[in-house]
């Protein structure tokens, strides 16, 4: 059985209360016709995301469903505590990896992990960026299994997507739905955009005389996630820039302008380390500036996420993150992680064939839910490949129980029907502190039973309340 | 503001001018097409020739038949200038510059685009193509419209602006030119049906039919017709009115910025000359040689504006 967020039993979950009255009050008709309406308001805003490989749709909407995803203020202290105390962690450990490696000569996280790691980056040793930060915005996907059951699911610390979704989302819902706010206090996400420009200053270069310039990096717009970065920049007031508008100018990474260069001290970049400098990594790319590491080492610019953060979202790391978080912070990890079997340990390779069909099986390296497989749902064929590749590249895969994702309902016309959920929460890291805006994406599978909540593979998107309790 | 964004906005407002114009053409076009029995094609011939595209026209085709002429101008994806071709970048700029213009702007150019993806998204019958044209302008219009209501007036609307101006410019002198032979006045020709029906359409092809019998002293004939669309400053599809406009939008950029620029030089050079000017003047230097000279001049102030901006590097 799931954990249904909104009902217990006969009765409904105190946070879900105000919202089933109201809900009791409503006609079908007239919510389905809501629904349309805020589909037709995504497509006109262009809200809509590219799907690679996909060249017939190739502007696609994530559905968006009407009924909010509520949390209580309570729960949502414990778990906010719980992203706090991993997102110092993340960054402690990405600090020490860089310059001393305590925890590899503590022998709690094997060295082949990291030196062989693709996301590992040598150019990034021996260097601390502008106020020790490494990962600016954090995005961590949470699930839940019970009434206190909250596991971490991923750690997103290279360029997490998605917040603008949790602003848009919260706005279609003000618009459409004004009387559910006046019933009941929604604590605001609207701040967002406002603490990150305010965030990302604070990690400018200490060099950096007047207030910061803070610019966004973005491949262009036929990169899947352009709405949400010329959205970020526009909530900030801060231009958007594409690696060809940037250029090198005595020393600092300068746009140009119709008045000719202008200092940019922070970027806050949406492209993948291999792309950032094609004189440091891919010599290819059209995407970043040539020579931007060599900027960054002499301290010129603050560049968010640092390069080279990925070596600690990665999810064989994911699996030592308890330990790395006591071994940082010295407390016990307030959120749990999911079990995971390292695919590269023979014994868990050996539990992990014997059990595909009841895994989650993903790539070390994979994101967006592409290859990966889901066991309960996959068939004997499917099965008996993903064994296949399994056994041809162990290391290259962990293994998870499928968790008993919870639930929360979605609209249909024929009235609410349960689906399975997950949680992004947004935290925000500078010198000073990490600030986590109450909220975030609550991701939900659209198809009935569905576990996979990825927009990539169908998934659809909530407003997430969090109640002034 | 970046470079880039400049030359988004400028090149956005260019294709959504050059969509309208080309949609105001094979309206007119269209318009003789059905009232003059005679010869279809050379009417249709002409719409190609004063969209500047004969030769991309006859790489494809070999005949001017009103399928194939408006199938090419309204919906061809491999013709860079066909109305769906400019929308479509139209809107891309609108997206590359989406942080510069307001939601309604954006919202007017996103929902254009969407139209005509469904409007345009098999042939145009004849019995279609009225209510497609006219739904090609109203857009431009709403556009238009979410502009001037909710811009601020700063460089950003100022670079909208000349793209908006650079090509109406040019498209005027263009379709000026191409019937330039027919208002060249002529003893044996002047008040001929054949005249009469020229004018017409050339003044339905810049939606000046209406204004042309207010505005001037109604008399139909060719220096009035050519005075109209080159000189009189009341005529917003006028290249004396475009001249103006492109003088006070760089003017405005240039204090805003605090520097001079070679651009401004060159609009005001293309002002000047057709400022205080007689048509019958024009007449005698010569009203081809004339037209060709400013359509080299707006070239070169497009290339000029993309140069002192950085548009590109």
């Amino acid at each position: 059985m799931y954990f249904c967020e909104m009902t217990a039993g006969d009765g409904v979950r105190g946070p879900y209360a105000d919202y089933d009255a109201w809900f009791a009050q409503q006609d079908n008709a007239r919510l389905a016709q809501k629904s349309r309406e805020a589909e037709a308001f995504f497509r006109q805003t262009g809200i809509t995301f590219n799907v690679y490989g996909d060249k017939d749709a190739e502007e696609r909407l994530i559905p968006f469903d009407l009924v909010p995803r509520i949390l209580s203020g309570r729960e949502w202290d414990k778990l906010s505590r719980g992203v706090d105390q991993r997102v110092r962690a993340l960054n402690a450990f990405l600090h020490d990896i860089y310059n001393r490696q305590e925890i590899l000569r503590a022998g709690i996280v094997p060295i082949d992990l990291i030196a062989q790691n693709d996301a590992y980056l040598p150019q990034m040793m021996d260097f601390v960026p502008p106020g020790g930060v490494y990962t600016h915005i954090v995005g961590t996907d949470l699930v839940r299994t019970g009434e206190d059951d909250f596991f971490v699911l991923e750690d997103n610390a290279r360029t997490p997507s998605g917040v603008s979704y949790m602003l848009e989302n919260r706005e279609t819902m003000l618009q459409m739905f004004p009387e559910l706010f006046s019933k009941q206090k929604v604590k605001r996400v609207s701040d967002y955009p406002k603490n990150l420009r305010a965030s990302l200053e604070a990690s400018a270069p200490p060099n950096c005389k007047g207030r910061p310039c803070v610019a966004v990096l973005t491949p262009g717009i036929h990169n899947s996630a352009y709405f949400e970065h010329s959205f970020l920049a526009d909530q900030m007031g801060v231009q958007l820039v594409e690696g060809h508008d940037l250029r090198i100018v005595d020393g600092h990474i300068a746009m140009r302008t119709t008045r000719g260069f202008k200092v940019i001290d922070v970027l806050y970049r949406r492209v993948d380390d291999d792309f950032l400098d094609p004189l440091t990594f891919h010599p290819d790319s059209m995407l970043g500036v040539p020579g931007i590491m060599d900027v960054y080492r002499a301290g010129n610019i603050t560049i968010a996420n640092a390069p080279g953060t990925g070596v600690a979202d990665d999810k064989a790391i994911y699996s030592y993150m308890p330990d790395i978080v006591e071994f940082y912070t010295g407390e016990k990890a307030i959120l749990k992680n999911v079990e995971t079997f390292r695919c590269s340990e023979p014994d868990s390779l050996k539990y992990t064939l014997d059990n595909l069909k009841d895994l989650v099986v993903k790539e070390v390296h994979g994101s967006g839910g592409y290859g990966m497989l889901v066991g309960p749902a996959a068939s004997k064929a499917e099965l008996a490949a993903f064994a296949d590749k399994l056994r041809a590249n162990p290391a290259n895969y962990i293994a998870q129980p499928t968790l008993s994702l919870s639930t929360v309902p979605i609209f249909t016309e024929a009235g609410l029907a349960p689906r399975h959920v997950d949680l992004r929460p947004f935290a925000l890291v500078s010198p000073e502190q990490v600030n986590i805006v109450p909220g975030g994406l609550t991701r939900v599978a659209m198809t009935e039973g569905s576990l996979v909540v990825n927009s990539s593979q169908g998934g659809g998107t909530k407003d997430t309340w969090v109640l002034e309790d | 503001m970046l470079g880039k964004t400049a030359g988004g906005l400028y090149w956005m407002f260019r294709n959504l001018e050059r969509a309208e114009n080309t949609a105001r053409l094979i309206e007119a076009g269209f318009r003789i097409a059905l009232t003059r029995s005679t010869d279809p094609a050379s009417d249709w011939r002409s719409v190609i020739v004063t969209s500047a595209q004969q030769a991309a026209y006859e790489a494809k085709c070999q005949t001017y038949q009103s399928t194939q002429v408006t199938e090419f101008l309204l919906r061809d994806p491999s013709n860079p200038s066909s109305v769906m071709s400019l929308i479509k970048n139209a809107r891309d700029n609108a997206r590359l510059t989406r942080t510069a213009i307001t939601s309604e702007v954006w919202g007017a150019v996103n929902e254009t685009w969407m139209r005509l993806c469904d409007q345009l998204s098999a042939p145009v019958p004849d019995t279609e193509l009225p209510k497609v044209l006219a739904s090609i302008r109203r857009q431009s219009a709403l556009v238009r419209g979410a502009l001037h209501g909710t811009m601020l007036r700063n460089d950003v609307y100022d670079f909208c602006r000349l793209g908006t101006f650079l090509e109406r410019a040019d498209n005027t002198a263009r379709i000026v030119d191409v019937k330039y032979h027919a208002l060249l006045p002529s003893p044996s020709f002047v008040g001929s049906k054949m005249d009469n029906v020229q004018w017409e359409t050339l003044l339905r092809s810049v939606s000046g039919h209406r204004a042309f019998r207010w505005g001037s002293d109604g008399e139909y004939n060719a220096a009035n017709i050519a005075n109209f669309l080159i000189l009189d400053r009341r005529m917003p599809r006028s290249l004396g009115y475009c001249a103006d406009n492109l003088v006070d939008n760089l003017t405005y950029i240039c204090d805003q910025y605090g520097q001079e620029t070679e651009s401004l030089e060159r609009a005001h050079a293309i002002d000047s000359r057709l400022r205080g000017r007689d048509i019958h003047e024009i007449f005698d230097e010569g009203l081809h040689e004339f037209l060709s000279t400013t359509l080299i001049h707006l070239g070169e102030l497009g290339l000029q504006i993309e140069k002192d901006y950085r548009f590109f590097q």
